[in-house]
């Protein structure tokens, strides 16, 4: 190693990773809300451009005012995370920039101009453009929003289930050799349409609440009921879409990252017909000892469920902890899986390998000497592609760093269907009252649908939890840990920054809810009574 | 195209979003004039709505040179922002509290005040431009990193393969006094560029008296800084590479001689000084010329393009290391595979159909300058 690198701190790993998740938790904020209002805003213009009621454009123009406060805090976030893939995980900017730069660079040109470009005639261009181009403008906003969506989760299913690409030894990182392996991996589709659609409920319930909220104080009773009406066909249809969709996701975590899902269910010993877990006694506080449980205390579950859910057969084979550890199973297609020891062997065999290759790449002299070397480079070289997949388990010290903690895994799944069901009940509820009786007479519903906004929060950041706490410690599944991807920065360096964001974004959070809070009781301006 | 082609076009391409950055600097460079230009509140409601129209197109082609960094040459990504850690955060920092600072400085429930967003964007007005062209500098003056590849396979611990050689991660840059002197131009010319679209933008007698006031005293200070960097930089000895072997060696007048070796870079560096110094001699004497901020946006683009083109193109590494010279980033060693880079290639091709778009949307909420009346509206600033 070149003597003059400073020695990397371990603590430096975690402040990375914290600042990431920091900054990620926030901007998981401001962009459900901007996709899911992006639609509803867009409907709500197209009824104006159908009908020309002025009513239609005044209720546009009132949620618009709202995207847009929540809007600024969205980019304000996002910035910093295209950036600290750069400034805190250089090595992974290396590793697999090849890939992963792509699908950054396409958002930029396809997704962020056509958001920026159109967010402004949207929100200034209402007495300078036609109808018809600001209603394109109100749908191209969201579009574009929608599209940046599908390119970074594009690059987040990359790192979950990295596919399309191949290491070069020679350029010593992963090279792409299929841009379309990588941009529909079923992993993107898939967690695309769970994120889009879990966005909308968020745009969906935001909008309930605020209408609820009015009917409550009695005022703003047609925008109210109008707006409660949209919001609730969307949320419901957003909720069934996304149950859908995360009974999809959960069958593809089955087949790429098994451990996610046993974290996921607490499932220390896994086999066939396994059952889902409702709920169980999960200590949040520390890693259970799973080498010598059978199972989570005060567990009740629904019988042959989880074998459902993972293999599409009731009789389904799931590994639990313990089975991914020590390997032997059989898979689906039929092969053996390895014991993580096998795998930390083989992932050191490929370092190895490469270590040799580049040593002896290095000393070549001339072409005498290259033919004579190419046999054995050319052995070498099929051993490192034989072993590659295995990668990132060279850099494993203990097996017990392959088990991502446990109780965050499992609580905030639970959070995330527990709540995703309550929310098709609720909106079920809301649009019965609405159309079938007098929504005002049911006070206690319009207090409910306020309380389901914060809900909806926890929901949706307790599904990005799953997400990313569920595949650690992989940066890139099976390829490269945590520890290998990050910056060669102090330690003291990453805890200042992370601070200054929690400083800086906590303080922004309250300015832009307190900006909201006052944009809602002022209420809408009317264009009619003007 | 050769693997070699789709390098030179992907640095022409990061060398145009650059160029373009810069003139999207004129945001900034208004910004960190909002006191001087606007003296009453409704004045500097004026400047800030004017920038506030136009604040997401730099945003955004900020963001994009930086996906695009990434993708086309990603050794530079991860070693620069990897390791100039503090230079880059700054810079970070400065620009998330100008998005957020327009769209909360006039809205009822503003904790922090109006006047607290707008010292914000002053701010950013000034660090913005300081640090960027301070972090351009290092292209032709060089940086403290190091980068060994084989320390992936040397060790299991901490296998990280480049890094800053000292613990100031990048803040050593405005040490050197010539990467100060280009970031400090980089900041005048945002201010002349602000003043010029100010100037175009906002149809108000006073605002605009106050631009043609503050046009000179920014070109000035800019000129010299700008005409030292760029005759020092023809001066002084350059790294170049050898392509067969990739070795990394200092060369006399490299950046002078790259002008002579490749025709249309003095070409358009000629152009672009000549529409820059045309642009501001003419809106400085001739009293009703608003326009001025078109030949100087062009002629800054070309500038920049040809600077930045000579520090990539003809063998010459574009972030060199003053580290460890063979460290130093090429368009060869730092690119992405030749498989990526053609398939962003094809994805290029929209480029123009983006930037038809920009312009026409531009156009249609553009077609008038702003006025007193216009920031009455609900949606303004």
């Amino acid at each position: 190693m070149n003597p003059l690198f400073v020695n990397l701190e371990p603590d430096v790993v975690d402040w990375a990773r914290a600042q990431f998740a920091l900054t990620a938790i926030y901007h998981w904020l401001f962009v459900p809300l901007t996709l899911g209002l992006a639609l509803i805003m867009g409907i709500m213009e197209t009824l104006y451009y159908r009908t020309r009621k002025v009513f239609w454009k005044d209720t546009a123009v009132f949620w618009q005012r709202l995207f847009g406060i929540n809007f600024a805090m969205g980019v304000a976030t996002g910035i910093v995370l295209e950036f600290e893939f750069g400034t805190n995980w250089s090595n992974y900017s290396w590793f697999v920039g090849d890939i992963f730069g792509a699908p950054l660079a396409i958002e930029g040109i396809v997704a962020f101009f056509m958001e920026s470009t159109f967010v402004a005639v949207m929100f200034f261009g209402w007495k300078k453009v036609s109808a018809g181009f600001h209603l394109a403008s109100t749908w191209l906003t969201g579009i574009g929003a929608t599209m940046s969506a599908w390119w970074i989760l594009v690059a987040n299913a990359w790192m979950q289930h990295p596919v399309g690409c191949i290491f070069n030894p020679d350029s010593m990182r992963n090279e792409m050799d299929s841009f379309l392996e990588v941009a529909l991996s079923p992993l993107a589709v898939n967690k695309f349409i769970h994120t889009v659609t879990s966005s909308w409920i968020i745009g969906a319930l935001f909008t309930v609440a605020v209408g609820c909220y009015y009917l409550y104080c009695k005022r703003e009773q047609r925008l109210a009921l109008a707006s409660i009406k949209i919001g609730g066909i969307v949320g419901l249809v957003a909720c069934l879409l996304a149950l859908h969709s995360g009974d999809n996701s959960a069958y593809r975590v089955a087949q790429v990252q098994p451990m996610k899902l046993a974290a996921m269910e607490a499932l220390y010993q896994g086999g066939h017909d396994q059952a889902l877990t409702a709920v169980a006694w999960v200590n949040p506080f520390e890693q259970p000892d799973y080498a010598n449980t059978q199972e989570p205390p005060l567990r009740v579950a629904l019988p042959y469920a989880l074998s459902f859910l993972a293999t599409r057969d009731i009789h389904g084979f799931v590994p639990g902890v313990n089975d991914l550890l020590k390997g032997g199973y059989p898979r689906p297609d039929g092969t053996i899986e390895p014991s993580v020891e096998e795998k930390i062997q083989r992932g050191r065999q490929a370092i190895g390998d490469l270590k040799l290759y580049r040593e002896m790449r290095a000393s070549l002299k001339g072409a005498a000497s290259d033919a004579a070397m190419a046999a054995e480079l050319g052995a070498l070289t099929q051993s490192l592609q034989a072993n590659m997949p295995y990668f990132g388990y060279g850099y494993v010290k203990d097996p017990a760093q392959l088990v991502p903690y446990i109780p965050v895994c499992f609580y905030a799944f639970r959070a995330m269907v527990g709540l995703g069901t309550l929310f098709i009940l609720f909106f079920a509820v809301v649009l019965l009252v609405a159309y079938r009786s007098d929504l005002t007479r049911y006070r206690w519903l319009l207090v409910s649908a306020i309380i389901m906004l914060p809900l909806g929060y926890i929901a949706s950041e307790s599904g990005w939890l799953v997400a990313e706490f569920g595949r650690q410690p992989w940066a890139i599944q099976d390829m490269l840990p945590t520890w290998v991807g990050v910056s060669d920065v102090k330690t003291g360096s990453v805890m200042l920054t992370f601070f200054l964001f929690l400083l800086l974004f906590s303080t922004l959070l309250v300015v832009e809810v307190s900006i909201l809070w006052r944009a809602i009781r002022r209420g809408p301006t009317y264009e009619e009574e003007a | 195209m050769t693997y070699e082609c789709l390098q030179q076009y992907w640095w022409f391409l990061v060398s145009l979003l650059g160029a373009l950055l810069v003139f999207l600097l004129f945001v900034q460079g208004a910004n960190s004039m909002i006191f001087t230009l606007g003296k009453t509140d409704r004045e500097r409601r004026l400047i800030i709505n004017s920038t506030g129209r136009k604040w997401e197109f730099t945003f955004t082609t900020l963001v994009t040179f930086g996906g695009a960094f990434f993708a086309s040459f990603p050794l530079f990504y991860c070693t620069s922002f990897g390791g100039a850690y503090w230079l880059w955060m700054i810079i970070l920092f400065s620009f998330v509290l100008q998005v957020v600072s327009y769209e909360f400085q006039h809205k009822i429930g503003n904790l922090l005040g109006s006047r607290t967003f707008q010292c914000f964007l002053v701010l950013n007005g000034v660090v913005g431009p300081t640090l960027l062209g301070g972090a351009v500098a290092t292209f032709f003056n060089g940086s403290n990193f190091l980068v060994s590849k084989d320390n992936l396979v040397e060790g299991i611990g901490q296998p990280i393969i480049s890094g800053w050689a000292n613990a100031s991660h990048g803040l050593d840059a405005l040490l050197d006094p010539w990467n100060l002197v280009l970031g400090v131009a980089v900041f005048f010319l945002a201010r002349v560029l602000g003043a010029l679209y100010i100037l175009n933008n906002v149809e108000d007698a006073t605002v605009r008296q106050r631009c043609r006031t503050a046009l000179p005293r920014a070109a000035a200070p800019f000129l010299v800084l700008f005409v030292a960097f760029l005759v020092r930089t023809l001066l002084k000895d350059g790294f170049a590479y050898d392509p067969a072997t990739g070795v990394i060696f200092m060369e006399p007048y490299k950046y002078f001689t790259n002008l002579l070796a490749l025709w249309y870079l003095p070409v358009l560096l000629l152009a672009g000084v000549a529409l820059v110094l045309y642009g501001i001699g003419r809106t400085m004497l001739r009293e009703h010329y608003v326009r001025g901020i078109w030949p100087v946006g062009i002629g800054v683009v070309l500038t920049v393009l040809s600077l930045l083109l000579d520090a990539g193109l003809n063998n010459t590494c574009f972030y060199p290391s003053n580290a460890d010279l063979q460290s130093s980033l090429t368009i060869a060693n730092a690119c992405s595979s030749e498989f990526t880079l053609r398939t962003m290639a094809w994805v290029s091709l929209l480029i123009p159909f983006v930037v038809g778009y920009i312009f026409y949307a531009w156009r249609m909420v553009d077609r008038h300058g702003l006025r007193q009346q216009d920031i009455d509206d609900e949606e303004s600033y």
